[in-house]
This record gives structure tokens, C-alpha cells and sequence, in this order.
């Protein structure tokens, strides 16, 4: 990852920073410059919103040989998530025990370290997501 | 019939497939990026009964060279390698993930049909076992989102795996059945001299193996293969002057979709290869069940079971009954990839679109030896790029 | 007393993994009871592999800023304590100042002073809010502590971390007098590019620890004329079990003082969060009205003593979760789970 291309990404990867299209409502996560409904009309309407970091799990999935850089973490959950704003997104769920993590839980963000370029590079933190405990 | 639909736009006439060619897919340690790309050309090219100073212009797919073997630039390369530098021919590189190949003929196809040029040699290549396994892995991964998947840590085995999961939420689909898609095709790719694997499996020996990402196992994963394949297409109306073996191009879909699973409508359809199927079945002026046998990109066992409900063989959520009940064996109702499909055969990504209309061509003209299927006028191809992002369906006419 | 300020929130955050201090012994073949017991340390947090001094920083000052619905644009001044931020050259508090959307009108720098550097964050942004140039200001003592595997340190070096929001509107906790002793004292010490720390063995105790503690609370105390009986709560750093009764019991405090504050059995040493978590602990039950003293200790060597006065707005805080509870919810890990974890395996 470089450092350029870390940065770039920072208030969606930190905050969840998402948009919200000026004329229909849309919410895009991450944030487009353009709403896919409302094409040309939305561009210069295109507002920043933040998503809250609550969701549930779509579909998930436990990596046994996942991305090299990951492979400490094995086996580690994959999942697709849909926030409560409606966006979907792609994220770790930690922090749990593997047979808890069901289609239709209840997550929630939390703030980690992603992935690190070697030892002498940048770290990169984002989001990962744990289980809502009822 | 006069190609008419979105991709047939412009279409002036109609197209042949006159010449196959293929490596052996497999881990080919002894042989070269352009050890392949030669050897498949000139086999096309032996098997059209044309010579290279017929051809107008080279169409390339692959995936990634630039990773996996550190080499872009390769349409002049694949030129100069088969020795026709002096020729100048004009030569293209098309990627489009595991789509290389099947993007590659479908552009070359329309190229020959707009009548701009008449002799096409059209290529897949990839070299994939240079490279560490986790290099490999990173490189299929930049086909998904990078930004949004690969970086949280979501490769493709886990792209499909989350796919799997949610169809057996659904459908009640299980894990025996998606197995029964590795034991088909093992048992096809036995038949079929080109494959990487000879070897059948059961459904235990699939269930039992090696998890890779829930619930798939190794065995519900195509591999990691070396390879390449060639077709040399010309204008239908030509093809009688350089062979008697040729397979009418019916139809082509092309269709694209979100590059992140996440932002799919359906997790469990595949929007871009619905969207692919009806363009094609629309030129071609048939239906799915006007399908005689078909070869789908099984990169993974689920990918399969997507594959044939999403081309409306069966209906959503059935594409696992349907091939728990022999539906799709080769002495099925609809055989379905009898090639041993890529998780029989290989998968060596830029290849597998253009080995998929080779293994159509074959079957069509009666030269599919001990696997050959009965009868068949029409043969779909099934070619996806990424996790859905892009797909190419394909459908030929044998002329028997 | 519009130049009061104090405590308007506070969040925490101890990694969910943990490895007891008998486990640790069986591997170095030592009598691992009698450590525990010695140590006063039943087990210590271990960081999960995506955590690091950021990560647990960030988390906390969230949990600070959610739980008043105060929004980060507020936040004027963010400075972390730490002896393992996770650049030697970047600051941590940038990353937290980008994660609770404080960027770009703050002042920040990251701090080290071994286990007091989040306390001396603290009296940063408190003087800070006093003299008025901020509104509300972050102080996070936070760490990821490493200790050389087989070292006497490796029993308590832990993970965790507290972030404290000062302000003068909605103050939970008022300072009412803080003040610090400090010396040149090594008795612990990590050189630049050294993974592991080295320390002075006993030097650790009487000439540093000790001293120093006594010093600043003694300090302190005579300052403002107060004695161990008029507080409710004392909480002292804790880099085992032991160390933080012993100097209370040698100040005069008694245990039921000391015991809500005591986390090290159950966490370890967190090191910047060690004293600072402990105040958590405390702020999670106290009652308007009771008076908390907190002295922190750093190697190198200082103490800082903070004496706070609880306030009424206490009961708009949401206490429903407490920091107890988050340590209770854990996972244990034996020592090769941990060395994996700690990056204790050499790979190249």
C-alpha cells in the first residue's frame, strides 16, 4: 500500500465516511461522486455523510488460506455486512468466537490495524466489525 | 441468421470458428509464456489449414503477465514469437480477469463480423506457476476490489465461499452437492488428454480435504494451472475454402456488473451473466433449453451451480439438485463442462475462455473423442471475470 | 471558578486476549504459583494482532466522545502517552485525531515517559482547558508493551489504554491539584532501535518506584493538606499486584481504598494506561461527592499525583458497560498463540 494511496482512503477507512446523493437520498459507501440513480443531476449534490458502524452479516465466510498478508491471522472471518444506513461493505469480523458468526447477526465497527506494509512501511488501520453481543 | 441484439449491433456478417489449439494445461515447469502461446497458435493454425501469412490480426487474452511473469506488451510478443514479425500483423491484448479469453473472442469475433478484418487468430495465455503460491493468490485477488475487498483481507476463494454460503441459506443447497460438481467434472477431465487432473474423486474425498475458505475445500477449487489455446475465426462465408470443420459463432453476450461482490443486487445471481445469456440466446435466436451441453467457468463448485441457474438451465436455487440428480453429467440431460470444465481440466485464467470454445468447437465437429456428447447443434460457453464483474456467454453451431 | 477543569468523560480499552502468568513460567521452567502469587498477577492482556497503541487509543477516546455526545470537532488539544506508539517517528495522535474527526484544528504531540506518560498528558490538556485555549482536550495513556521473552517482565507486560476528555462544562471529575516528582533515575530504559527494554532488576523497587510514588503523593498531600482518610479511592501505578498495596499501605491508605482501582491481577501492567485505567475503574462507581487520588509512576523516573473531586454530572454518564465487564469478556491463549501474536518468531 502506498503511503499516497493510504491517505487518499483515510476518512472512509477511519470513519466510514460515506455519501448521500442531494437529490434522491441515496446512500453510497464508499462515497461516489456521482449517485448511480441520479447520474449528471446529482454531480456538485453529492453530500458526505457518516455511516454509524452498525450493520449485520449478509454472508461471511472463515479463510483458512487467505491473503498472504493476513496469514497470521488464520483462520479469519470474512463477511459482507449491511449497515443499518443500507450500504453494503466487505470486512473482517474479530474479536469472536467462529461458531457465533451467523447470517443476520448484529455487528458493529471497531477501529484496527488492517494491514502494514512490511516492517519498515506504512500501517494501514480501517475498519473491522465485532459481534453485538445481546 | 442475422445477428440482431445489443452486442450484435453493426454485425454485417457471420462468423466461423475453423481452428483449434491447445497445451496441455497443468503445472508445466519445462515450458515458457511463449513455449504456450506458440505452441497453441500453431496448433490453430495447423488445424484451420491456414498459414501465417493469412492471418489479418491477433487477438490475446490474459490476465495479469505483467505479475505473473513480470512481461507486458504481449500481443507483439505472441507475434514475434510465433515468427511472424515481418509480417506486421496487428495484434491486441485484452484483459479482462478470467475473462481474458472469452472478452478476447468475443471482440475478435466482432471484428470479423463488422468486416474489418477476415482471419483472426484469437489467443489465451497464462503462466501462472513462476510465481509463490501467496503471489498467485495476491495477483487473482486484484481482480476483485482491491481497495474494497482484497485490502480488508477477502480473496477470491472467499469471495466465492461467501457466495456459497448465502446459496445454502436460501436454497438449502449443501455441501454434498456442490461436491458432486468436483466429482463430475474430475470424471470429465479424465476423459480429456489436455487436462491438469486424471484422477476421479468422491464426494467424501472433496468434503474431506483441505479447508480453504468456509465451506469450500481445496477440492471445490479449480487450480493453479499453466497454459494457452488458440481458435483461428473467419467469415462464415469463407470457411469452406480452408476447412469443412467449421462451427458457426450463433451468438455473443457480453455483460458487466459492480467490481465488489458487496454491491451486488444478488449474491447468489450473477447479474452480468443473466444479462450476458439474453444477449446471446437473443442472437442466436434460442432459449436455454435449445442448449445441448455447455461449458461454464467452474472456478470454483458453486461458481457452477450459479452458472446453470443463472443461464436458466434450472431454476434459481436448483442448480444443486440438478446436479446431485446427473442433470448435468455427461450423459445427462445437459452435459455440462464434459472438458473437465477448469476444475478438471485447469485453470490457467487469460486460457480458459478460449479452451471453453475450443472444447464447444470440438464437440460440435464430432472430434471430442472418448467424451464426445450425442447429437448436439448447440454449445454454450460460460466465461466470468472476477466475482461476477464481467461475463461473456457464448453460443456455436455445429454444421452437421 | 471559571478556570476550573476536570474529567468531562472518560473510555477504555483492554484487548479481549489473555495469558496467564502460570503459563508463562512453564515455559521458562520457573514455580509459576509462586510468581503469580509473588507478582500479585493472575494473567495479563496480550493484544491481538491487529492491535496496536493507535488502535486501543482510538477505541478509547470513541468510547469517551460517544458516551457525553460530544462531537470530535470540539476536541482542541489530543496528546498520547506511550512507550510503544507504533511509529518512532509519526504520531499516534494524528491517527486518533483523524479517527474521532477532531482533524485539522487541534494540538497534538505523542509523549513518552515509560508508564507516565498518559498522566502527564492529562495535566497537558488540563492546563491547557484552564487557560483557555481549548475547549475540550484528549489524554490517552495507552500501550502495547513488549518484554524480552524469559524476562521477569514478560509476567505483567500487558496492553490496554484509557483516554480521558478535560473540559470545564459537564465536569464528572474535577482536578483540584496535581503534582509531580521527578529525577533522573535508570531503572528502566529501552535504547532507539532495541526491541526489548532492559531494567535495573531490584533498582526497579525502592530507589525508583517507591520514592518517586511516595514523593509526588506526599507531595501532594502536604500541598493541599490532605490525608489518606479523606479519600474514597486511591489508585497508584500498578506494574504487578503488589507494588501498588505496598506503597499504598507505606502512604497510609488502606486496601478497600485501593481495591476498586487494582487491575493489574486480572490485566497486568498496561504501562501508560496502568494508573489511568484504573481511574476508569474507580469513575465506573463513584458517587457524587468522593474525592479519588491517583499517582502514577514512570521509569526514567517520575510520579504524578492527581487529586480529583467527583461531581453530580456523574449520573449523565451511561455506566451501563463497565471496564470490569469488558475485562471479564476475554479469551486466554497459551504461550506459542502469544509469541505468534507478539511477533516473538523470528522469520527471516
Amino acid at each position: 500500500m502506498s503511503a499516497p494511496g493510504y491517505w487518499r482512503e483515510i476518512p472512509q477507512r477511519y470513519n466510514l465516511l460515506a455519501s448521500r446523493c442531494g437529490v434522491c437520498g441515496d446512500v453510497d459507501f464508499p462515497p461516489r461522486v456521482m449517485c448511480q440513480k441520479c447520474r449528471r443531476e446529482s454531480i456538485g449534490r453529492m453530500e458526505r455523510v457518516g455511516l454509524s458502524g452498525r450493520g449485520n452479516i449478509v454472508t461471511y465466510s472463515i479463510l483458512h488460506t487467505g491473503m498472504p498478508a493476513f496469514s497470521d491471522q488464520k483462520p479469519y472471518v470474512i463477511a459482507i455486512i449491511e449497515t443499518e444506513e443500507g450500504p453494503r461493505l466487505t470486512a473482517q469480523i474479530v474479536d469472536c468466537r467462529h461458531d457465533d458468526v451467523k447470517i443476520g447477526a448484529n455487528v458493529k465497527s471497531v477501529f484496527r490495524k488492517v494491514n502494514e506494509d512490511g516492517k519498515e512501511g506504512i500501517i494501514s488501520y480501517g475498519y473491522k466489525f465485532t459481534l453485538v453481543k445481546e | 441468421m442475422a445477428p440482431t441484439g445489443k452486442d450484435g449491433r453493426g454485425r454485417r456478417r457471420d462468423v466461423a470458428v475453423i481452428g483449434v489449439g491447445m497445451t496441455r494445461f497443468g503445472e508445466l515447469w519445462d515450458r515458457s509464456f511463449r513455449d504456450l502461446m506458440t505452441e497453441a497458435g500453431a496448433k490453430a493454425i495447423d488445424d484451420a489449414g491456414i498459414s501465417g501469412d493469412d492471418i489479418d490480426a491477433v487477438y490475446l487474452g490474459s490476465m495479469s503477465a505483467g505479475r505473473f511473469i513480470g512481461q507486458e506488451h504481449i500481443a507483439p510478443l505472441m507475434i514475434d514469437s510465433a515468427g511472424l514479425s515481418d509480417r506486421h500483423i496487428p495484434a491486441t491484448r485484452v484483459e479482462a480477469a478470467c475473462a481474458s479469453g472469452g472478452v478476447a473472442f468475443k471482440e475478435a469475433v466482432t471484428s470479423v463480423a463488422a468486416g474489418v478484418n477476415d482471419i483472426i487468430v484469437v489467443g489465451g495465455v497464462e503462466k501462472m506457476t513462476d510465481i509463490s503460491g501467496d503471489d498467485a493468490t495476491e495477483t487473482l485477488a486484484t481482480a476483485a476490489d482491491q481497495e474494497w475487498e482484497g485490502f480488508f483481507g477477502a480473496n477470491f476463494p472467499g469471495l466465492y465461499a461467501m457466495m456459497a454460503r448465502r446459496h445454502m441459506h436460501e436454497y438449502g443447497t449443501t455441501r454434498e452437492q456442490m461436491a458432486e460438481v468436483a466429482v463430475k467434472n474430475h470424471a470429465n477431465a479424465c476423459l480429456n488428454p489436455h487436462a491438469q487432473f486424471k484422477k476421479k474423486l468422491t464426494v467424501e474425498q472433496v468434503l474431506n480435504s483441505t479447508m480453504v475458505a468456509e465451506p469450500l475445500t481445496l477440492m471445490d477449487c479449480s487450480p493453479i494451472s499453466d497454459g494457452a489455446a488458440a481458435v483461428v475465426i473467419c467469415p462464415l462465408e469463407r470457411a469452406h475454402e480452408f476447412t469443412r470443420n467449421k462451427v458457426r459463432v450463433a451468438g455473443i453476450g457480453h455483460a458487466t456488473d459492480t467490481l465488489a461482490l458487496h454491491n451486488r443486487r444478488d449474491i447468489c445471481t450473477m447479474d452480468a451473466v443473466v444479462a450476458a445469456s439474453s444477449r446471446a440466446y437473443s442472437q442466436a435466436g434460442i432459449g436455454p433449453c435449445d442448449v445441448d451441453f455447455a461449458e461454464v467457468h467452474d472456478c470454483f463448485t458453486i461458481t457452477e451451480i450459479l452458472a446453470i441457474e443463472d443461464l436458466g438451465f434450472f431454476k434459481k436455487g436448483q442448480g444443486g439438485n440438478a446436479t446431485a440428480d446427473g442433470i448435468t453429467a455427461r450423459d445427462g440431460q445437459i452435459p455440462i463442462n464434459v472438458s473437465g470444465g477448469l476444475k478438471g481440466k485447469g485453470h490457467p485464467v487469460g486460457s480458459s475462455g478460449i479452451a471453453q470454445i475450443i472444447e464447444l468447437a470440438l464437440q460440435l465437429r464430432g472430434d471430442a473423442g472418448k467424451r464426445q456428447v450425442a447429437d448436439a447443434r448447440y454449445g454454450l460457453a460460460h466465461n466470468v471475470g472476477g466475482s461476477g464483474a464481467t461475463a461473456v456467454v457464448s453460443i456455436l453451431e455445429g454444421s452437421q | 471558578m471559571n478556570n476550573a477543569s476536570g474529567i468531562v468523560s472518560y473510555g477504555y480499552n483492554v484487548p479481549r486476549y489473555r495469558i496467564r502468568a502460570e503459563e508463562i513460567a512453564r515455559v521458562w521452567g520457573a514455580d509459576g504459583k509462586r510468581i503469580s502469587k509473588g507478582l500479585n498477577v493472575i494473567e495479563k492482556s496480550v493484544p491481538g494482532i491487529d492491535e496496536d497503541t493507535a488502535t486501543i487509543s482510538v477505541e478509547a477516546a470513541r468510547m469517551a466522545l460517544k458516551r457525553r455526545g460530544i462531537d470530535g470537532k470540539r476536541v482542541g488539544a489530543i496528546f498520547v502517552g506511550s512507550e510503544s506508539h507504533p511509529y518512532a517517528v509519526k504520531p499516534t495522535g494524528t491517527i486518533v485525531g483523524e479517527a474521532i474527526c477532531a482533524s485539522p484544528e487541534f494540538y497534538c504531540a505523542d509523549l513518552e515517559f515509560a508508564c507516565k506518560a498518559g498522566t502527564a498528558a492529562m495535566q497537558i490538556v488540563h492546563s491547557m482547558v484552564m487557560s483557555g485555549m481549548i475547549e475540550y482536550g484528549l489524554a490517552i495513556g495507552a500501550d502495547t508493551s513488549q518484554a524480552a521473552p524469559g524476562d521477569t517482565l514478560e509476567y505483567t507486560a500487558s496492553a490496554g489504554g484509557a483516554a480521558f476528555i478535560f473540559g470545564k462544562e459537564g465536569v464528572i471529575a474535577n482536578l483540584n491539584t496535581t503534582a509531580s516528582f521527578t529525577t533522573d533515575t535508570p531503572d528502566f530504559w529501552r535504547r532507539e532501535g532495541a526491541h526489548y527494554p532492559s531494567h535495573g532488576g531490584r533498582f526497579t523497587g525502592e530507589p525508583a518506584y517507591f520514592k518517586h510514588t511516595q514523593g509526588a503523593a506526599r507531595m501532594l498531600m502536604e500541598k493541599i493538606g490532605t490525608t489518606p482518610s479523606d479519600y474514597d479511592y486511591a489508585v497508584f501505578h500498578q506494574p504487578n499486584g503488589k507494588f501498588p498495596l505496598e506503597v499504598g499501605r507505606m502512604l497510609g491508605f488502606e486496601k478497600k481504598q485501593l481495591d476498586t482501582g487494582l487491575l493489574s491481577p486480572l490485566i497486568g501492567n498496561t504501562y501508560s494506561g496502568a494508573s489511568p485505567l484504573g481511574l476508569c475503574a474507580i469513575l465506573d462507581e463513584a458517587k457524587e461527592g468522593q474525592r479519588i487520588f491517583m499517582t502514577s509512576y514512570g521509569s526514567g523516573a517520575g510520579s504524578d499525583a492527581f487529586d480529583f473531586t467527583v461531581t453530580g454530572e456523574i449520573g449523565k454518564v451511561d455506566r451501563k458497560k463497565t471496564l470490569r465487564e469488558m475485562i471479564a469478556d476475554c479469551e486466554r491463549v497459551d504461550y506459542a498463540i502469544y509469541s505468534k501474536m507478539r511477533e516473538k518468531l523470528r522469520r527471516d
